[in-house]
């Protein structure tokens, strides 16, 4: 894999300031726009940084997360506790001003960001020691463990999880979430730091043997990749109104690994790109919906076997046949 | 102390079921080093085979139960062989991560194929084998948990026989030891690894059947977690390792058990994985596993 060139003058940024704006443009008009698209453009949201924050761990630096899921419901519950729990106090009974409910919502977000980047590091630091297939089973094992706990924990709802969240989630913060994580991540691995996800995706030994802290790498990405699952599971709280422990299962961790796998690893626009086409198959195909898993399942075996660079990555080789 | 046995008793009965699963797994990983996900879903197909089957055969005589288990086991092993044939043998010397995600690709496949063919709905296994209780000294003892341990020793035994007794169990153990090697020598690799899928996919097939004996409501969904487990116990034992794989699905199974009898037992799903990390971390080579390092 050839490192990507590095920018020169800062047009991610521009690129950034010039989507949230546009993004705000939208909101401003949203009352005129369908609400039924409104809610798949949300869906639509969620999925893309999902699956890009997922892409800096599984793509770009080459570590197999089977648990992304659980990342997700940690920032789900943590955010959902904060404007459920600590919004009436701050908020007072009638539910505050506008300006206090967004500042109330982001400063849930980033809680439930931070919650999962902690319980991201939590798993990293002893799971990340290992490799390959043994990694994807113990970040699959975490998941499950994170999920078995949430439903033991009374105060959250246990099994039946948290009704009536505030529906705080509105089109602007979901693409703005989505244009910040793919601002992040495409950042961070142009830089001069960020040539180490890729050396340590690229081979693992050779990074090690010219001085590159491989596992620090790891971890550091899989902080960042559970902080904006985090931030995710946060959004898709307050946009479903309910969650519960088994809406963050190992399928929904599946979800996010084949919009991955088939936009590319390592590839943002073709993740970004199999993000939004998966979350709108289901609704344009209402036929398909039922068979929507088997058809993920087939896409997945059948990738590997014919293009395991992915549908949408017309650059990079991914991976390379062991000698 | 009655408590105790019964406990153990439970444990060792659901232990066994977990022993033969991690066989598959085992062996798999021996010849082709990678995690067979789609195994978990095998031991489905060989409890709905066993579900089908067991209509065909009168209820509760042991020849009708042992023709059913011979015929799901049957079934299972042409399963495996295929599953080998059409999606593991085209990625042979590819990347670890591509053969990986097909694997779990083919899990999910057997899995919303089962729920399309089969539905969600769980189903009442039927009793194939007579149903009697014994108590001895205040332990009970079903005839299924008889069954149960008494087939998963036999066919334990039966596999030790052809691993270390035969030829093709020979070629096995060359090709596990050095592919290449054994190609050299004269073995065909791919029929041992057919081979090994055939066998590995008759013994989950089993531990289908004989864990539907005892939880009597199957769905397509049932394999996951046993299978989860047994890869766990599989890794206790030091993965590649025959025997560590018998021993790991046993402490597993009594491990749960006894979780499951105390007063944590909603965590009954999660000790297995806190086990595995604990394993991993401490004696990643398992057991009775040898450790090696990678090289360059």
């Amino acid at each position: 894999m050839t490192a990507p060139a590095p920018t020169r003058y800062p047009r991610p940024h521009v690129a950034l300031l010039a989507a949230l704006a546009v993004f705000y443009g939208v909101f401003a008009v949203s009352d005129r726009i369908d609400p039924y698209y409104l809610d798949v453009l949300v869906g639509v949201g969620i999925s893309i940084t999902l699956a890009v924050s997922l892409n800096l761990v599984n793509g770009f630096t080459g570590q197999f997360s089977l648990g992304h899921a659980g990342f997700m419901a940690v920032g789900a519950y943590l955010s959902s506790a904060v404007t459920l729990f600590l919004g009436p106090r701050l908020l007072g009974e009638e539910g505050g001003s506008a300006f206090g409910q967004g500042a109330l919502f982001l400063a849930a977000l980033v809680t439930g960001g931070l919650s999962a980047a902690v319980a991201g590091l939590l798993v990293g630091v002893p799971s990340l020691r290992l490799k390959g297939d043994y990694l994807a089973l113990v970040t699959l094992g975490f998941g499950e463990i994170i999920r078995v706990i949430f439903m033991n924990i009374e105060p959250l709802g246990g099994a039946l999880g948290l009704n009536g969240i505030p529906a705080y989630t509105n089109i602007f913060w979901v693409l703005a979430v989505a244009a910040v994580t793919i601002f992040t991540v495409h950042c961070l691995v142009h830089s001069t730091y960020g040539r180490g996800f890729i050396a340590t995706q690229d081979d693992e030994i050779a990074a090690e043997a010219i001085g590159i802290n491989t596992t620090r790498y790891k971890i550091v990405a899989f902080v960042i990749g559970a902080f904006f699952a985090g931030v995710a599971g946060g959004l898709y709280g307050h946009f479903k109104q309910t969650i519960s422990p088994a809406g963050f299962d190992f399928n929904r961790s599946i979800e996010i690994v084949v919009m991955v796998i088939l936009g590319g690893m390592g590839n943002t626009v073709g993740v970004i790109l199999a993000a939004i086409l998966l979350t709108l198959l289901p609704e344009v195909l209402r036929s398909v919906a039922e068979y929507r898993m088997i058809l993920y399942s087939f896409l997945l075996i059948v990738l590997m076997i014919a293009r395991p660079q992915g549908l949408f990555n017309f650059k990079y080789r991914f991976g390379r046949a062991k000698s | 102390m009655t408590e105790f046995l019964q406990q153990l008793l439970n444990g060792i009965s659901l232990g066994a079921v977990f022993a033969l699963i991690a066989l598959g797994y085992t062996m798999v990983y021996g010849v082709l080093r990678f995690i067979n996900f789609a195994h978990s879903d095998v031991f489905m197909v060989g409890a709905f085979g066993g579900y089908y089957l067991g209509r065909l055969v009168p209820e509760g005589t042991l020849w009708g139960g042992l023709l059913v288990l011979a015929g799901a086991m049957a079934l299972c092993a042409g399963l495996g062989i295929l599953i080998e044939r059409l999606a593991y043998r085209p990625l042979r010397g590819a990347p670890t991560l591509n053969v990986l995600i097909t694997a779990i690709g083919m899990s999910l496949l057997l899995q919303n194929l089962g729920q399309y063919l089969f539905g969600a709905t769980p189903r009442a296994f039927p009793e194939v084998f007579p149903v009697t209780n014994y108590e001895v000294g205040g332990v009970y003892i079903s005839s299924n948990q008889i069954v149960v341990i008494a087939v998963a020793g036999l066919l334990l035994l039966g596999l030790e026989y052809i691993v270390h007794r035969t030829k093709i169990g020979t070629a096995m153990r060359a090709v596990s030891l050095n592919p290449k090697a054994a190609s050299l020598v004269g073995i065909n690799n791919d029929v041992v690894i057919s081979f090994t899928f055939g066998l590995g996919s008759a013994l989950a097939a089993a531990g289908g059947i004989l864990y539907a004996l005892n939880y009597p409501s199957i769905d397509p969904l049932m394999g996951t977690l046993p299978g989860l487990k047994a890869f766990v116990a599989a890794v206790l034992g030091g993965i590649g390792n025959i025997p560590g794989a018998a021993l790991g699905g046993l402490l597993i199974g009594i491990v749960e058990t006894f979780v499951n009898g105390s007063q944590w037992s909603t965590y009954k799903d999660a000790i297995a994985f806190a086990v595995l990390i604990i394993i991993l971390l401490f004696r990643p080579a398992g057991l009775l596993g040898r450790f090696s390092v990678e090289k360059v």
